[in-house]
């Protein structure tokens, strides 16, 4: 038997767009041995029931993620700038369209 | 009555074709090609439903699609030859899906245009499901065919078994005929060059030959089987005919 | 690809690791998800591999007692519902394999786990299905109780796996109709229909209890699961709720639960069950049941006998590397 089936075949992160409109989501991953075929599997894994009008495929190593060790370095600046969101704000009463 | 046995064809090679893609269930050789076929078999299952009830509806009383799928001999299916070839390896099934999608495409593109509304609107709704059908198989084939030593042999090898079941597809007897002067199905010899270039072209890029073997004269459609098609329906009826008059 | 975790301790000061759990173990008590790239105990780890990995072989294992009636369905409609269901269960073993690799560990390493006889699946699918009931039986028994099983694992802690849960739990939900649906109408039939269904419910309703495993006396993983939040509720409190649901519906259906303990006790608002025989639980989890070699040899040949249609592609794969794009 060959390397590659002993590997078997790459895996591929699936995303979808439920309707026009809408972000792609990630909903999970396939295996397939290339780019055509991933997205032909993610089409019959995730679609079965109508859940989407668009797919992405993308190999998983090609991801490139965040640390969940650094997640503070990264994330927690942005918790004490809570004037970035509206509700910060007290609106005066009969003051409308804000 | 010819009407119904020109409906018959297309529906019990659906049914029959449907019958071969659920015996793969189970034992594909991978988990993402196990839903792929699946779907094929339930995509094929649908049109085969919606044509028995509508080639049923000619009868007086008028039969259900189980009346027509559980309850006539093998001498009175009217499917193509090719689809009741026995599965084989997966190269063997892919070929055979090549070789029935790219005739199916063809088709039912043409029945849009039927002056049997039922089938118009039939191949309408089903013109899609047979396109990806077209797509998936041709991604496979070119796989089989370009891939290694061991899968272009299986490859080559199906299609010079499958190809003498291939002349019938265009093959005009009386009730093509009947079905064509009245306007409800095309001229099946106008499909054979388009057909036939798709399938050489993807043969090409597959570095597959095209078979050259002779036709055989024995055609599924007018009812004349080879003994294969004898276990499937064996399966397919057993429960209902065990059972006469029960309802599931 | 996930990358692994560092859970692999054994160069950090015992007090650091300490430190490490208390952390995991408050987010898990907070309710938290615990996410692939999160630091989590090896064991944590490995437990997850185990159970979900088991999960995903059952589902593709499970594919083969109902598959082998697709060809003999009764009628269209009947092998068109059964169809859909099968593919489903294929389409749940993807799911469930995808949350166990973003642990770190790859599909063929858990497929060949399997055939190396080192991985269970479900024992309940060593039982075979003689009779076009068995399918009814397994819709409405076997996944009334996998189901009973699985909702509480949409909740679970290890976010990839409750995902998964949420999404088979979703499309499951016409699995157990469709069987039960079945079982009505053979016992609505003829005589030879309702025996049928009688034989069938004969032959599912003990290993669907042994389903939930051992009792919470002698189950080994249940208390670290517990606190884990893989595991909510016990496997007998589990097997009582199945009982209690099931009942009812088998009296709905005319048939005779094969229990002659059992009864309904007032006080306890609960049913009464005979003892169950976890003799034979142990006997056909240990390869003796009717059917273990079959489904083993039908999984290790689908592997053995695709291994040159994934060679191919692979192949092709490699000579095509400037790969067409998707077109969105």
């Amino acid at each position: 038997m060959s390397n590659a089936s002993n590997q078997g075949w790459p895996l591929y992160e699936v995303f979808v767009r439920a309707k026009a409109g809408l972000d792609h989501r990630h909903v999970g991953s396939v295996h397939a041995p290339d780019d055509e075929l991933a997205l032909q599997h993610a089409r019959e894994l995730y679609t079965r029931r109508m859940e989407g009008v668009s797919l992405w495929v993308v190999r998983s190593s090609a991801i490139v993620a965040s640390d969940p060790a650094s997640s503070d370095a990264l994330f927690a600046p942005a918790q004490d700038k809570i004037y970035r969101h509206p509700t910060f704000y007290t609106v005066p009463e009969g003051v409308d369209n804000l | 009555m010819s009407q119904q046995e020109y409906i018959l064809r297309f529906a019990d090679t659906a049914l029959i074709a449907s019958q071969r893609l659920c015996e793969w269930v189970g034992h594909a050789p991978e988990l993402e090609e196990e839903l792929a076929l699946a779907n094929l078999g339930l995509d094929m299952l649908g049109q085969a439903r919606k044509l028995l009830v509508h080639a049923g509806s000619f009868s007086e009383p008028v039969q259900s699609e189980d009346d027509l799928a559980m309850h006539r001999s093998i001498g009175e299916f009217r499917n193509l030859s090719l689809v009741e070839q026995p599965n084989g390896d997966f190269a063997f099934t892919i070929v055979r899906q090549v070789l029935l999608s790219a005739w199916q495409e063809l088709l039912y593109s043409e029945l849009l245009h039927s002056s049997d509304e039922v089938l118009a609107d039939f191949a309408k709704t089903h013109l899609p499901e047979v396109s990806y059908h077209w797509r998936y198989a041709s991604t496979w084939f070119l796989r089989m065919g370009d891939g290694t030593e061991e899968s272009h042999r299986r490859a080559q090898e199906a299609l010079d078994t499958l190809w003498r079941f291939t002349g019938e597809l265009f093959t005009v007897d009386a009730v093509d005929a009947a079905a064509q002067s009245s306007g409800v199905g095309p001229d099946l010899t106008q499909l054979q060059p388009l057909w036939l270039s798709r399938v050489a072209t993807l043969c090409n890029e597959s570095t597959l030959f095209l078979p050259t073997g002779k036709p055989s004269r024995w055609f599924g459609k007018q009812g004349d089987h080879g003994e294969a098609l004898g276990f499937l329906l064996a399966d397919l009826q057993s429960l209902p005919r065990a059972h006469d008059g029960a309802s599931w | 690809m996930y990358s692994q975790g560092l859970d692999n301790l054994g160069d950090l000061p015992p007090e650091q690791e300490a430190e490490l759990v208390a952390t995991f173990q408050a987010r898990i008590d907070a309710e938290e998800k615990i996410e692939p790239k999160d630091w989590m105990p090896a064991r944590y780890r490995h437990t997850l591999v185990r159970q979900i990995s088991q999960h995903a072989h059952s589902e593709v294992v499970g594919m083969l007692p109902e598959g082998n009636w697709l060809t003999r369905a009764p009628s269209l409609h009947r092998k068109a519902i059964l169809l859909a269901k099968v593919q489903d269960e294929a389409g749940h073993g993807a799911y469930l394999y995808s949350a166990a690799e973003t642990l770190g560990v790859s599909r063929q390493e858990m497929v060949d786990d399997l055939i190396a006889g080192k991985a269970r699946y479900s024992s309940i699918f060593n039982y075979p299905t003689p009779t076009w009931a068995d399918v009814g039986a397994i819709g409405w028994l076997v996944d009334g109780a996998a189901i009973i099983n699985q909702v509480p694992l949409c909740r679970c802690s290890y976010g990839p796996y409750a995902r998964a849960m949420v999404r088979i739990c979703r499309e499951e939900s016409f699995h157990q109709r469709q069987g039960y649906d079945i079982m009505q109408s053979l016992c609505s039939g003829t005589d030879a229909q309702r025996e049928m269904a009688q034989d069938a419910l004969n032959r599912w309703w003990w290993p669907s209890l042994m389903m939930f495993g051992p009792p919470d006396s002698d189950s080994v993983h249940s208390d670290q699961s517990m606190a884990w939040k893989i595991k909510r509720f016990s496997n007998d409190d589990l097997r009582q709720k199945f009982i209690d649901i099931t009942i009812p519906q088998a009296e709905h259906l005319g048939l005779n639960v094969p229990d002659p303990d059992l009864r309904w006790d007032e006080e306890s608002q609960h049913y009464e069950f005979g003892p169950i025989d976890w003799e034979e639980f142990s006997a056909v989890l240990a390869g003796d049941g009717p059917c273990n070699e079959e489904r083993a040899d039908a999984f290790a040949h689908k592997y053995e006998d695709g291994a040159w249609v994934r060679e191919a592609a692979a192949a092709y794969a490699q000579k095509h590397t400037t790969q067409s794009k998707g077109k969105s």
